[in-house]
């Protein structure tokens, strides 16, 4: 009879532990959505703030947007040139169980564990180091650095799923590692690749302490690569601490459209991991 | 030698090369930050960086103490909340939950884990702050008025908002991490032990937990180092009061990262202030890199083993 009162008291914690942890998300969700639905409007998607982004009153947030896109998507691409040969040389050219791939990994492990703020940090300390001033350029270097472990990493665990007797077929036609990687393993690993890219720039394009320092704000669009650029993570915050409602309004909207832009990431890697589960070769 | 042969020899030296990207890169961090550090160590001993609770940049003060002091505060308190509430979670989707629930609380945990954190922070202004601001810390200071709940701070931007804040952002690192561990354990062993009778709950307590344990640990460290270092969201909540060490959960704090985000700006003005300033990243990075370190290497063993 104890055993069974005991199953049941703990059953009953685990589900109000369940209930707390997805109601918050959902909470979360809920006020963002709330908040940034009311507030949005062409005006606010459209136009760049007017007057200075902590005090004007009029204007939007297309300087956030964009810049953040295209921080976002250049920081990205330069992660990628790295993760890829990096997940290549990993599994496709080493030999299995190789001390140095696990050294590999593991400085991964550990800069993915890193905070973005040391991140900061860094590309702020760099930056002074060689001359450079808040810019586009220095916030795409520091985001890259700081999503390549993340990249990398998930590209990693993708490449390790792909059956070696795939590879051993390939060597076996007479093709060499490069070919083979390319040829052959890359298209089998195609969608899950694609996830590992989609999910850092997510990351990336969220990730606020990281720019605070070297990308700087503007209320200008984004033209040059050494002028400073506006992300959304940072119009949150700047403009959420104003006492003008119409100045909050504008950081309620860039944190919609900064969810709503990890929502989407979200159900895409969900759709592209299905895909690759089903081309996978059993 | 053949063109092939040339490319594929080509490739992989290239591709070595930027393989040991990552570890010069950590190298690389760690040096900086270390060298732009030391001109504050010259003339400061560690001791007095760390526990000195003065902070008067202008006076040449850099005593860190209150700064580590706000964000160990803050990290006690996402652990507290965040601990049970994840690991029963995790045991209840991995042992418990029905397999439609298993495969719809996946997605939904990577989408917690995705979010920015800066969307933590407004939800932590919107929300949390306000119902500790209105129903909490007046129902504590009337029934409870004694440590750790009395407090002269009636804003809501406290120690507690940064926890809570906290905690929801380290329940996906938390959950993932055991779920993945416990799945991990073998059927064969549950089958074993409800073979000789044992309840289901009974099956978890005594054998996939005790199996899992380990990694549950891990988990729990992960999640730690990540409130450790995590920014943006407490800065937003946790009132950051400058010289001021929190002795009640409705007190500001002023975590360590939380320091290095604001001062950014007036850091080049006085001398020694950037140094200061990247000393702290350095501890940053040093507590969080040791924390990764245990925590990987546990399930490092822990997959070896299985």
């Amino acid at each position: 009879m104890r055993r069974r009162v005991e199953e049941k008291i703990f059953k009953f914690l685990m589900i109000i532990s369940l209930i707390f942890v997805f109601g918050s998300l959902l909470l979360i969700l809920a006020t963002v959505f709330l908040k940034g639905l009311s507030s949005l409007s062409l005006n606010i998607l459209l136009k760049t703030p007017k007057g200075g982004y902590y005090l004007g009153r009029e204007g939007g947030i297309l300087n956030a947007i964009l810049g953040s896109l295209v921080l976002g998507i250049s920081s990205t691409f330069l992660s990628f040139l790295l993760s890829l040969p990096i997940a290549f040389y990993l599994n496709n050219f080493l030999k299995r169980g190789s001390n140095f791939a696990l050294f590999v990994r593991f400085s991964l492990d550990v800069l993915w564990g890193i905070p973005s703020i040391v991140y900061g940090a860094f590309g702020f300390t760099i930056m002074v180091l060689i001359g450079l001033k808040t810019s586009l350029l220095a916030g795409i270097i520091t985001v890259s650095f700081l999503i390549l472990p993340i990249m990398a990493r998930s590209m990693d665990e993708v490449l390790k799923m792909i059956p070696s007797e795939l590879k051993e077929a390939s060597y076996a036609l007479g093709a060499n590692k490069i070919e083979t990687s390319i040829k052959v393993v890359m298209r089998q690993a195609f969608p899950g690749i694609l996830t590992a890219v989609i999910v850092s720039f997510g990351r990336g394009i969220g990730d606020a302490a990281s720019v605070l320092f070297t990308a700087g704000f503007t209320d200008n669009l984004p033209t040059s690569l050494f002028k400073p650029v506006a992300t959304l993570p940072l119009a949150i915050f700047f403009q959420i601490s104003t006492p003008f409602p119409e100045v909050q309004k504008r950081g309620y909207a860039s944190a919609f459209i900064l969810t709503l832009i990890v929502l989407l990431i979200s159900i895409i890697s969900r759709i592209l991991s299905k895909r690759f589960s089903r081309y996978r070769v059993r | 030698m053949n063109w092939r042969r040339l490319k594929d020899l080509l490739a992989s030296r290239i591709t070595f090369f930027m393989t040991c990207f990552p570890i010069v890169l950590l190298f690389l961090i760690g040096f900086i930050l270390y060298l732009k550090g030391k001109p504050l160590l010259e003339i400061k001993s560690i001791k007095d960086i760390l526990f000195s609770s003065s902070w008067h940049p202008s006076n040449m003060e850099f005593g860190l103490g209150s700064f580590i002091l706000g964000t160990l505060w803050v990290v006690t308190i996402a652990v507290i909340i965040a601990v049970p509430l994840s690991v029963l979670t995790a045991v209840y989707i991995s042992e418990f939950a029905p397999k439609k629930l298993k495969e719809f609380s996946k997605p939904l945990i990577d989408l917690l884990a995705g979010i920015s954190p800066v969307v933590y922070g407004l939800w932590g202004i919107i929300v949390v702050v306000p119902i500790i601001r209105d129903y909490m810390i007046p129902f504590f200071n009337d029934k409870f008025p004694f440590f750790p709940f009395r407090s002269e701070n009636f804003t809501g931007f406290s120690v507690l908002a940064g926890g809570i804040v906290l905690a929801v952002m380290i329940f996906p690192i938390i959950i993932s991490i055991v779920e993945e561990v416990m799945s991990s354990v073998p059927f064969e062993m549950r089958e074993a032990s409800l073979a000789l009778g044992a309840t289901k709950w009974e099956t978890v307590k005594y054998v996939v937990i005790r199996k899992a344990f380990p990694g549950i640990i891990a988990g729990v460290i992960l999640g730690l180092s990540r409130a450790f270092g995590e920014t943006m969201a407490v800065l937003m909540v946790s009132g950051c009061a400058l010289n001021h060490i929190p002795e009640s959960i409705f007190d500001p704090a002023y975590p360590l990262p939380a320091l290095i985000a604001n001062t950014y700006g007036e850091m080049m003005s006085v001398p020694l202030y950037d140094s200061a300033i990247l000393f702290s990243a350095f501890i940053l990075l040093i507590v969080t890199a040791i924390f990764n370190v245990i925590g990987w290497s546990i399930l490092l063993r822990l997959e070896r083993k299985g």
